[in-house]
């Protein structure tokens, strides 16, 4: 038997290997030399925007470098991860073993980030997080081969609770889906508001992706607290912010949110959302000249408008081009590309930003308020905010 | 929770009931008749939904909207029932979920070339845009109100279509028993035409009359689709009047659990299909 399953999976091997071109010789493999980037993001689904806007300003950041990394051509490889966390770890390991790439982009979701983690931490490959906010990545599963250009699930929050009691909402209620994403969201206020001062009436929560809220929005009335935090992304943030204002609770009881909750929405909430407070690190309406700079030539390259998405993929680029260049594009010289990497300052869209100890953003997060369907910043609400990173042991 | 908030958590989980009725009431009739398990059944909810966006944005008025996407529904029914569902009748239930299984995803490709991936309002007609102050923090949108009246109206004309009409005897029939009602001169495969188009048409309006409270969005469908099986599950699989008082169960306690119980909110539902599973393994009412 023994010896029969090892002819089996010797032979599959055999097939596997010469598929993947792990038997073609060493020279035809090599390929001019160029870096090979894998992308794995996703292209379809619910998410599928989102991984076009971050490739978007990926390849914008790189193109500004004449398309190259240290002075190599670029090679990429493009997985689509669909969001579907079952196959984070295939998928992930495709780009790894199969492709062969210097470095790994991606991606969106949470539970998919886990798969890729996985993957980074077992063969060391450097990974670029372009958006995925899960704790786990930057605390206590740290990894020195990890970096995230965006954002952790609490930061936005973590800037959001002292805001509100600046504005004299001492008891709150806090709403959001239960699911990793809506806990860790919720660490962040819950941490901010009491320290400022303020008392959390209630926790609201609903199943991920539930979104009849009818029944916890008569809850709010009831309860009647000074002001509503809530965390909610994407159509349901839309629809939660309609439910808000047709249950009559828009300017009764005001509505802060991290900032996704207007996000990509304002179009489909309309005036609903009007009035609506929410911290992030950017926002389109970001008064600067480095951001309108860039958001011109981004529109005159894809023909659409960026958003917070697209400027997370430009900071990955330009992050990326930091660490190349101070290899001169000899990616696998590690300890010089890590090091790059972790000194590096980037010139964002969003204002200037660095890495933290456990490479996650020190980043502003901004104050906007909801205005004609715009997100308009109206001060900046926790200046170089930086994620705990506890539990991680780098640096 | 004073007996105020009691009543108006009341009122939201009839409404909300109600609303799950619509969607599952296509799903359980297709079932119950043709005996097709339909996966796709969400798909033809988020159509609807697109299709009221899509449509009232061009014809400027929802009440037009509804009724040109129903036309519509309607056609595509007629065309998906002629082209694949009507050689699923006598095949196996596997063949069956693997077809509409596929279904999901053609919808969703094309529901992405069409209209793109962007999430949508569809405004509340100016006439039913008002809301009824109920407490001084709460009011209730007349749109709600309207909603639960159009499932109320729907539930209804189901009822008289199969239980007091000509055609709903003979569907009827055909569901009893096939070949018998065939000899007997009905043209069964007019009717179960007729009634696939009738199930896709109920959950393409369930879509377009909660498009301006749900908003429009990708994968819309799949979301709802779990619920209505629920609610099909419990009601017995194939029977109307059990998906109504299905639904209106779950509605009952998916709206108090999340209140009371938020801890197992998510949970609370499937376990009372558990229980009724348990307690009557057909579902309340079995056809």
């Amino acid at each position: 038997m023994t010896t029969r399953r090892l002819v089996l999976s010797r032979s599959a091997a055999v097939i596997g290997a010469a598929s993947t071109g792990l038997l073609l010789p060493e020279i035809a493999r090599a390929q001019g030399n160029k870096v090979r980037v894998g992308l794995m993001l996703p292209y379809t689904g619910t998410f599928a925007q989102l991984g076009v806007a971050i490739e978007n300003g990926f390849r914008m950041a790189l193109n500004e470098q004449g398309g190259k990394l240290g002075g190599r051509e670029i090679e990429f490889f493009k997985v689509d991860d669909e969001s579907e966390p079952s196959k984070g770890v295939e998928n992930a390991t495709k780009l790894v073993q199969r492709d062969k790439v210097d470095v790994l982009v991606g991606t969106v979701h949470s539970g998919v980030q886990m798969g890729i983690h996985k993957v980074a931490r077992e063969s060391g490959v450097l990974n670029l997080i372009p958006n995925a906010g899960i704790h786990a990545a930057t605390r206590a599963l740290c990894a020195p081969n990890v970096f995230r250009t965006s954002f952790t699930n609490s930061q936005p929050t973590l800037a959001l609770g002292q805001a509100m009691v600046k504005r004299g909402h001492k008891k709150a209620v806090w709403i959001s889906w239960k699911y990793a994403a809506g806990d860790e969201a919720f660490e962040g206020f819950k941490e901010s508001y009491t320290k400022a001062g303020g008392t959390i009436l209630k926790e609201l929560a609903l199943p991920f992706p539930n979104v009849e809220f009818q029944a916890l929005l008569t809850e709010i009335a009831a309860l009647k607290p000074d002001a509503v935090a809530c965390f909610f992304a994407g159509g349901g943030a839309a629809k939660f912010i309609k439910d808000y204002a047709a249950a009559g609770l828009k300017g009764k009881i005001p509505l802060y949110g991290s900032g996704f909750l207007t996000e990509g929405v304002l179009d489909a909430a309309g005036p609903a959302a009007d009035g609506i407070i929410t911290t992030m690190h950017y926002s389109d309406s970001l008064d600067t000249k480095r951001n309108k700079e860039f958001r011109l030539a981004y529109a005159k390259t894809f023909k659409m408008q960026p958003d917070v998405y697209a400027v997370q993929g430009y900071d990955t680029g330009l992050l990326l081009v930091q660490g190349a260049n101070a290899v001169k594009g000899d990616l696998t010289n590690k300890k010089v590309l890590y090091a790059a990497l972790e000194k590096a300052v980037i010139d964002s869209p969003r204002g200037k930003w660095t890495m933290s100890k456990a490479h996650n953003p020190v980043q502003d997060m901004y104050l906007r308020v909801v205005a004609n369907k715009e997100n308009k910043v109206i001060g900046i609400a926790a200046k170089a905010l930086s994620d705990s990173g506890a539990g991680c042991k780098l640096g | 929770m004073d007996f105020a908030t009691f009543l108006i958590q009341l009122l939201n989980s009839v409404q909300y009931g109600l609303l799950l009725f619509m969607l599952a009431a296509g799903l359980t009739l297709i079932f119950g008749i043709m005996g097709v398990v339909n996966l796709a059944h969400g798909s033809f909810y988020m159509i609807g939904a697109y299709l009221a966006w899509s449509l009232s944005s061009t014809f400027g008025s929802l009440t037009l909207a509804i009724l040109g996407g129903a036309l519509l529904s309607v056609l595509l029914g007629l065309a998906l029932e002629w082209l694949l569902f009507r050689h699923f009748y006598q095949r196996d239930h596997l063949d069956q979920v693997l077809l509409t299984f596929g279904l999901i995803y053609i919808f969703e490709e094309l529901r992405s070339i069409l209209w793109g991936d962007d999430v949508h309002g569809v405004p509340i007609p100016d006439l039913l845009g008002a809301s009824i102050p109920l407490t001084e923090t709460l009011s209730y949108p007349v749109y709600r109100l309207f909603m639960s009246g159009v499932c109320i109206a729907l539930a209804a004309g189901l009822y008289l279509l199969i239980s007091k009409t000509r055609l709903g005897m003979k569907i009827r029939a055909g569901a009893f028993n096939r070949d018998m009602a065939e000899a007997l001169g009905i043209n069964i495969k007019l009717i179960h035409a007729l009634v696939f188009a009738l199930g896709v048409t109920l959950a393409t309006i369930a879509g377009m009359v909660a498009a301006p409270i749900s908003s429009v969005y990708p994968n819309m469908g799949s979301q709802v689709l779990i619920m209505c099986f629920v609610v099909v599950v419990i009601g017995g699989i194939g029977s109307v009047r059990g998906a109504l008082i299905a639904a209106l169960l779950v509605g009952l306690v998916d709206t108090f659990g999340k209140v009371l119980v938020p801890q197992v909110a998510g949970m609370l539902v499937y376990m009372l299909m558990a229980a009724v599973l348990l307690w009557k393994p057909q579902g309340l009412f079995k056809q």
